[in-house]
């Protein structure tokens, strides 16, 4: 009966799934954004004796926004997460744990998410220069 | 482990045809005495095999043995991560022994979680976020060009020798091969590129590594800060004799290197005595000149490494042989056998009288 119930009030759609690879997307296209802005910027715009200049501010944006929207993702995925009256992912075969379980996972893609995409950012504060 | 192995098998082995007691007695006095010996011949076997490792540590081959800017650098990183590297191995066998032995008794959930979070995500992330703002700092400084009107020199891949031109301000450039001759103490730009595979510049002594990439070129800044002789070595799979593409470099004092340079850029000698004259025209009458140049001379081939120097050269071959008189005779007999995958053909066809006037010949262009 309380299966049932938490079926229904939890079903799990084909979203559910999609969002656990939303934050490791957003690393992704960050990393090639700033490759290849970089890229064109240092072959094309000032030559590779030039300063990357805008580049980096545009590094830095686009590092903002990511953080920014694998924040939200990790923020609704600790929401699922902690769903009901359970404070740690079980093993059960329920609707309920299903989807603890997946915030979980998403929680913690999020998180691996933000520390790779901090890192590709870091690069624009050291390197100034299309060296 | 492997200690506690060896001696077991060596206590079982002595004591036996003993009575109980005389087993135990035994067998504490043996163990006590084996593993100190054991233990003992291990402990010289680590510092045997610490000093054969860092025996690997200098040469002329090694980034360790830092005579260059870029190398100090980056045998300074390589320190760093060594100790860090010894240091974490060591927490985690503390941490085994620990738990193991010292503390096998379940502990509370909190410290696992802590020690779990702790020091499986939140160190980690530390300390490679560490490693990579300190690697980011010092790139900068190893990627920046030489100043302007720093002395430059156009090294290009071939398959398998190093072409070397040094260029002077005028335009004009002095070609040789397989050597790079730098003043010490002044930034040099060398400018990289191979016209058809990918080699990979590297002289560990002195700087990192930068590839030549067919279509482009690449540059890098040397500055060697002493004087010697040094190696390089091509440091990108580019094909059959790949292991066999060397060189060498010599680290020199200002006026030295100017004396070689001003050297470089005369015409070949002329040829001495009657053996290597006669070396001369059988280099001209076999048609070593379409391949090779010898300025001053109608040899003109661009195929191949310039000659014109050769004899001052520190080695033949890009960098696998000594340079003789007599490196020269098996060098061209046996030029397929020495370097497999070379373009140039053996000329072991050649009588070796021949061989040895023309070798007279060569090793003469100093």
């Amino acid at each position: 009966m309380q299966g049932g119930l938490t079926m229904e009030r939890v079903a799990e759609k084909n979203e559910n799934l999609w969002l656990m690879v939303v934050s490791p997307g957003i690393w992704a296209a960050h990393f090639l954004l700033c490759y290849s802005t970089t890229a064109v910027w240092c072959a094309k715009v000032v030559g590779r004796d030039g300063p990357l200049g805008e580049a980096r501010m545009a590094i830095a944006i686009y590092t903002v926004l990511a953080l920014a929207g694998i924040g939200i993702v990790g923020w609704i995925a600790a929401r699922r997460q902690s769903y009901g009256s359970e404070t740690v992912p079980q093993a059960f075969d329920t609707p309920g744990e299903r989807h603890r379980f997946l915030g979980f996972v998403t929680l913690l893609l999020s998180a691996l998410s933000a520390v790779a995409t901090a890192y590709v950012g870091l690069t624009a504060l050291f390197i100034q220069t299309c060296h | 482990m492997l200690v506690q192995i060896i001696a077991q098998n060596i206590r079982r082995h002595r004591i036996g045809g003993l009575t109980a007691s005389q087993r135990r007695l035994a067998s504490a006095r043996s163990g006590r005495i084996c593993c100190r010996r054991q233990g003992r011949k291990v402990g010289s076997l680590v510092v045997l095999g610490s000093l054969l490792v860092l025996a690997g540590c200098s040469g002329p081959l090694s980034t360790l043995d830092a005579a260059g800017r870029g190398a100090e650098r980056i045998a300074t990183l390589f320190w760093w991560l060594a100790a860090s590297a010894i240091l974490i191995w060591v927490a985690v066998i503390g941490l085994t022994v620990y738990a193991v032995r010292l503390r096998p008794e379940p502990h509370s959930q909190r410290a696992a979680k802590l020690l779990i979070i702790g020091g499986g995500v939140a160190l980690p992330t530390l300390v490679l976020a560490g490693y990579l703002v300190y690697g980011l700092s010092l790139l900068p400084d190893l990627l920046q060009p030489a100043p302007p009107g720093s002395l430059r020199i156009a090294v290009t891949g071939e398959q398998w020798w190093w072409r070397v031109r040094y260029l002077a301000p005028d335009g004009e450039a002095v070609e040789l091969a397989n050597e790079l001759r730098l003043p010490v103490g002044e930034p040099v730009e060398v400018l990289l590129d191979s016209p058809d595979v990918i080699h990979s510049f590297w002289i560990p002594s002195l700087a990192g590594k930068l590839d030549m990439i067919p279509g482009r070129v690449n540059r890098m800044a040397l500055e060697p800060t002493k004087t010697g002789v040094f190696q390089g070595a091509c440091a990108e799979y580019c094909g059959t004799a790949h292991a066999l593409m060397r060189f060498y470099v010599a680290v020199e004092e200002k006026e030295k290197f100017a004396r070689w340079l001003a050297r470089q850029k005369q015409p070949a000698q002329a040829a001495a005595g009657p053996l290597a004259r006669r070396g001369q025209e059988l280099f001209l009458a076999n048609g070593c000149g379409a391949c090779h140049a010898i300025r001053g001379t109608p040899a003109e081939g661009v195929i191949g490494p310039d000659l014109t120097h050769v004899g001052g050269r520190l080695s033949l071959g890009a960098g696998i042989l000594p340079n003789e008189a007599d490196d020269f005779l098996r060098w061209m007999a046996r030029t397929e056998d020495l370097k497999p995958g070379v373009h140039m053909p053996s000329f072991g066809m050649l009588p070796t009288q021949h061989l040895r006037a023309l070798a007279a010949y060569l090793d003469g262009l100093e």
